[in-house]
């Protein structure tokens, strides 16, 4: 009989605790893989955790309001079979496991990393690994690395996994000084690859890095194994150009808030920290020049200037889409339109970021993907 | 992201910013690091090391040591922001103001109002504040609500080195005389920096922690009190809004009343005198704007109106503490239950 510890997790690369706002499973209730069980606020945001086991939900060891380090013990999953003394002798001889940071002056493996190409600067994240092709996340507008901290992690359990800062986001240098299209940025993802001796790849891309990705499949099909286009861009005129346009634009908290609330369907994930990081971002020389001319690049007068419909539709590679239902920057009938030719998910309650907001969902979309 | 302490912020928003603009130049007493004489230059890079490297790097030109006389090095930055230059000019302790407020008071905050919108004065005067060292009565002060007083005059007083480096570099660019107070305690205080340039606006306040029990807000060395306060209070269930307002003027006005409206409770903690003080500004702000809000008295924590003490166990007592600042907020969050 198996007894399996659920651990605090790790979700960014500034998570060290995390604190229990409710459990959704109660101690004595069946619980299967994707159960959603509670609820967890880190300083950034608030996501809910799913059960990663199929059993009884045996023992709930960290009440609500509790705080834990990562790696602390919520709560026990068992078969209703396990005497409770077996669990209570579990509980009791818990041992957290050791933090992965190792200290002193070695290279800390879950830290991004750095290359400078052509006097340029590329900051990217690599975590976990395989032999196949490694799965590479592109971020969309105004975003970085970040963006993919509820999947990255969990899909490195299993595979090499990369994300890297665009041009002019994240640590990434603030100059853009090839074209700025959709193959432009490409040159981006090509130098990270070529540092990490990276042939064979699975595309993960948001928004602009999902517009991103398919001209990277196009131009160099051979080292595309498959593409995950979530809310990508690129497939439909429409866009919420006054967000283009506020995000550009914003300086202050408040303005901030409003415009990052267009981002999500629930409008209480926006936090404050989670502001105050857009912020800081926003605030470094370049930034502003470089989101303007993006945003003049590929969205000029509140429309797409990219389409990449047929392109898509050329590839031999498998893709499929992913897409919140509430989507208020780019629609979701982008990605209906082509239902019937690929795979099309349309996931409820989620708007902009479905790999935030629906983390889990879109984890085993991409996991199950990527297997072929 | 490298940490850096708040010296090493300042440090370095000096010099990225003078590598970007040649008109930027930096004024004042021992600024070359040493005594001004062969030998002793970037010896310690000003009296707390702040300007240290520059000298090498700019030269004399840009890197100007004068005479002990503050009027000559405020007529001089005046008199060189209006016609064209960026000085970043030093009064090393801000309780010298007194001999050289005409060139600030008179002078540059006035030049942009007197010439009708045709002058611009982009001076920027880094100064020392702050008790805590026992270096007596006329070394101690936090005299920023004098400087807050006066139309003309934006004036910064940051809490922690991610703020000291974008104050900092705001203030260069921005072609108003900045007064840019530097607690003489907290330039070892270090946090996360990027080596990038940025810059934060001013009237922006910092939110240092939430909370819908009370609303505090507090200023430099007193933001780090109260948030030793807070820890404490937080095991009684007591949450705080901290606001950090980093620039006394502008003042971000909305942040304060948008945080009173919600907890119906108000403490304000300053280091400074309390007659005439950003505490006391503040406290009217809310009893002018947010009164309905409010569901107990306004408590202000602040040193004694009488000068900063010597002995050092006089200093401590007059510096609020973390349990005074700890005690009112209880007070204010009981009141009236």
């Amino acid at each position: 009989m198996t007894i399996t510890a659920i651990t605090m997790p790790k979700w960014g690369l500034t998570m060290i605790e995390g604190k229990v706002l409710g459990w959704l499973k109660q101690e004595g209730e069946a619980v299967a893989a994707s159960d959603e069980l509670l609820e967890i606020e880190t300083s950034k945001i608030t996501n809910v955790m799913e059960a990663g086991e199929t059993g009884i939900l045996r023992r709930v060891v960290a009440a609500e309001g509790a705080t834990l380090p990562i790696g602390g013990l919520l709560a026990v999953v068992a078969p209703s079979e396990t005497p409770d003394a077996e669990i209570d002798a579990f509980v009791a001889g818990f041992v957290m496991a050791e933090a992965a940071d190792p200290g002193g002056d070695e290279p800390n493996p879950t830290a991004p990393r750095e290359t400078e190409v052509g006097g340029k600067r590329l900051r990217y994240l690599h975590l976990g690994q395989s032999d196949g092709p490694a799965i590479v996340f592109i971020h969309g507008f105004g975003a970085d690395l970040n963006t993919w901290m509820f999947n990255q992690p969990v899909l490195a359990e299993k595979r090499q996994t990369v994300a890297l800062d665009l041009s002019g986001h994240g640590g990434s240098t603030k100059v853009l000084d090839y074209a700025l299209d959709p193959a432009g940025f490409g040159t981006d993802v090509d130098h990270v690859l070529t540092t990490l001796g990276i042939d064979r790849v699975h595309l993960v891309g948001h928004s602009m890095g999902g517009a991103i990705a398919i001209a990277f499949a196009a131009a160099q099909p051979a080292r595309v194994a498959s593409l995950t286009l979530i809310a990508p861009a690129g497939l439909g005129r429409e866009i919420n150009g006054a967000f283009i346009d506020s995000f550009v634009k914003m300086e202050r908290r408040r303005e901030a808030q409003e415009v990052l609330r267009l981002l999500v369907h629930a409008p209480e994930l926006v936090s404050r920290a989670m502001v105050e990081d857009v912020l800081r971002y926003k605030r470094l020389d370049g930034v502003v020049e470089a989101l303007q001319a993006l945003a003049d690049g590929w969205f000029p007068a509140g429309a797409q200037r990219y389409l990449l419909m047929d392109r898509l539709a050329a590839l031999a590679t498998p893709a499929q889409i992913i897409w919140g239902r509430e989507d208020r920057i780019l629609p979701a009938a982008h990605g209906e339109a082509l239902a019937g030719k690929l795979p099309v998910h349309i996931l409820d309650n989620a708007g902009h970021l479905p790999h935030m907001e629906k983390s889990a969902e879109v984890n085993r979309l991409i996991a199950h993907f990527v297997q072929g | 992201m490298p940490q850096k302490t708040i010296r090493q912020a300042l440090n370095e928003a000096l010099a990225q910013e003078m590598r970007r603009d040649p008109t930027i130049i930096v004024i004042g007493e021992d600024v070359s690091g040493g005594a001004g004489t062969e030998g002793q230059r970037d010896a310690y890079g000003g009296v707390l090391g702040v300007t240290k490297g520059l000298i090498g790097e700019f030269g004399e030109a840009r890197v100007i040591d004068t005479p002990i006389t503050e009027s000559a090095i405020m007529g001089a930055a005046a008199g060189a922001a209006v016609t064209g230059l960026r000085p970043v000019a030093e009064l090393m302790f801000s309780d010298f103001f007194g001999v050289c407020f005409d060139q600030i008071f008179n002078q540059a905050a006035k030049f942009r109002y007197m010439f009708g919108g045709k002058a611009k004065t982009p001076l920027v005067i880094r100064t020392m504040v702050g008790a805590g060292r026992s270096a007596a009565a006329q070394h101690s002060q936090s005299p920023y609500h004098v400087f807050t007083s006066v139309p003309g005059l934006k004036c910064v007083v940051p809490s922690n080195a991610y703020d000291a480096k974008g104050l900092l570099i705001q203030a260069i660019r921005d072609d108003d005389p900045v007064i840019f107070c530097e607690h003489k305690l907290m330039y070892d205080l270090r946090t996360e920096v990027p080596d990038e340039p940025y810059t934060i606006p001013f009237g922006e306040a910092n939110i240092v922690r939430d909370g819908d029990d009370v609303t505090v807000v507090a200023l430099a060395r007193m933001v780090h009190y109260t948030n030793t306060a807070a820890d404490e209070l937080e095991k009684d269930g007591i949450e705080i809004d901290l606001i950090d307002p980093r620039t006394t003027s502008p003042l971000d006005e909305d942040t304060i009343l948008e945080s009173v409206e919600r907890t119906g409770r108000l403490v304000i903690v300053d280091e400074a005198t309390p007659r005439c003080s950003i505490a006391t500004d503040i406290a009217a702000l809310v009893a002018d704007k947010a009164f309905d809000a409010l569901k107990a008295p306004i408590r202000r924590v602040t040193a004694p109106h009488t000068p900063v003490p010597f002995a050092p166990d006089l200093e401590k007592l007059y510096i609020p503490s973390p349990e005074k600042i700890a005690a009112a907020i209880r007070e204010v969050h009981g009141y009236g239950k």
